[in-house]
């Protein structure tokens, strides 16, 4: 039997998540036998290759790229889950939600103190994802099956969902594992 | 009267009180845990948050204000009232702006273990987002209103154990928030050993300097949920 297919990706998010799953340490040669990586930043495919049975999701939705890489991952994953309070609720990109999006650009290219423009433009280039006006979380985009708070979720705790998932088992977390940083 | 006890009903079990005890002192001293916010040990109640709803005769009570009577017939951990609990907590975090991750109440803040608690590993409502001013004018006091759930515990705790009146309420409605009896905090009379600052369930009064000084796993709520100083060791929950 073809074993089970994880895809991962990083959407706004720091890849502290990601890092999280690689500190499970020997567990990690454990992984490798139970699972199939499809796409994923750690084997650098860029795309979804077909089905998948479980797609982690790291990181909130902040512009249109992120939005399009959920629907990619809803439409080829049975099991979605959101990893990380950004996934969750936003985390810390979402603190630009407090900050009107114009506000934000002129920050970053136009104000900041370490900015050098001399042009003055913004940066608009097709190439560049657009913003969205606000960060919002996974949840609010696509249907998410189940949720792994922390900023990031325990080595422990990414691998006692993971494991359980692999087994059919929705993942039901002991206090200590579920944290919110 | 004084030497008479009350009998009531919890969830099925008879306890004795005292009259004069409200439902959450009397069922606290019987070993049942019933979920509170706004309630501090040593304040008047306020009956607020509403986490501390039970079922007393069939009615909805908050138990932080409803003294005990003879033969009540109280429900306390039932699936209607975890779930009411549950959104309450839910919707006080979508309502402010709750950043745990950076927070240095975060482990030891009492919203937080309440979520812990009652199992919310993701909101069900959308958040909001709301503009909410901060004060850091204060030398060793900081007040972030993104973090006030608006439990009235600084308000009450400087009127009722520091004889002062730095903190009220300003605004009605979903534009309440906290207010200080000066310019900004920096002119009022609060110091940060006042025990309005230490009343705060949430990071949203914090003293200056201190920072993340407890680790992660040695916090108040790391490893025992909120509670469970109350709850005899063997409860199940």
């Amino acid at each position: 039997m073809a074993k089970p297919r994880v895809a991962t990706a990083s959407l706004c998010g720091c890849f502290g998540c990601h890092m999280s799953l690689l500190d499970i340490d020997d567990r990690i040669l454990q992984l490798v036998e139970l699972v199939d990586f499809d796409r994923c930043p750690i084997d650098d495919i860029k795309e979804i290759t077909g089905p998948v049975d479980i797609g982690l999701i790291e990181g909130g939705c902040c512009n249109e790229e992120n939005v399009k890489v959920l629907q990619e991952f809803r439409r080829h994953c049975k099991v979605l889950v959101s990893v990380g309070d950004c996934a969750i609720n936003g985390g810390v990109p979402a603190l630009r939600n407090l900050v009107p999006l114009r506000e934000c650009y002129e920050e970053a290219y136009l104000r900041g103190p370490s900015v050098d423009n001399p042009s003055g433009r913004i940066p608009d280039d097709e190439e560049i994802p657009l913003l969205l006006d606000r960060v919002v979380p996974c949840h609010e985009v696509v249907r998410i099956d189940h949720f792994l708070p922390g900023c990031p979720p325990s080595a422990d705790t990414l691998w006692a969902a993971l494991t359980a998932l692999l087994a059919g088992r929705a993942p039901e977390l002991p206090y200590e594992l579920v944290k919110y940083d | 009267m004084t030497n008479a006890t009350i009998t009531l009903t919890v969830d099925g079990r008879q306890i004795e009180t005292r009259p004069g005890q409200t439902i959450l002192e009397a069922t606290e001293a019987a070993g049942v845990y019933v979920p509170r916010l706004c309630w501090m040990k040593g304040l008047l109640p306020f009956g607020s948050c509403r986490v501390c709803t039970v079922r007393v005769n069939g009615r909805p009570q908050a138990a932080c204000t409803q003294p005990v009577a003879p033969g009540m017939v109280i429900e306390n951990d039932t699936e209607e009232l975890r779930a009411l609990r549950r959104d309450l907590i839910d919707m006080l975090f979508v309502e402010g702006n709750h950043f745990c991750m950076f927070c240095e109440k975060s482990g030891n803040c009492e919203l937080q273990a309440l979520a812990y608690r009652f199992g919310i590993a993701a909101p069900g409502y959308p958040f909001l987002f709301p503009q909410r001013a901060l004060d850091a004018s204060h030398p060793g006091i900081f007040l972030d209103r993104n973090r006030c759930v608006l439990c009235a515990r600084c308000v009450r705790a400087s009127r009722e154990l520091d004889g002062k009146t730095v903190f009220g309420f300003a605004g009605r409605g979903a534009g309440r928030r906290i207010a200080v009896n000066g310019e900004d905090l920096a002119h009022t009379d609060a110091e940060a050993t006042d025990r309005a600052v230490a009343a705060c369930p949430t990071g949203s009064l914090l003293v200056k300097r201190i920072g993340y000084a407890v680790p992660v796993g040695r916090r108040r709520y790391d490893q025992e949920p909120i509670g469970s100083d109350i709850e005899p060791a063997a409860a199940g929950r």
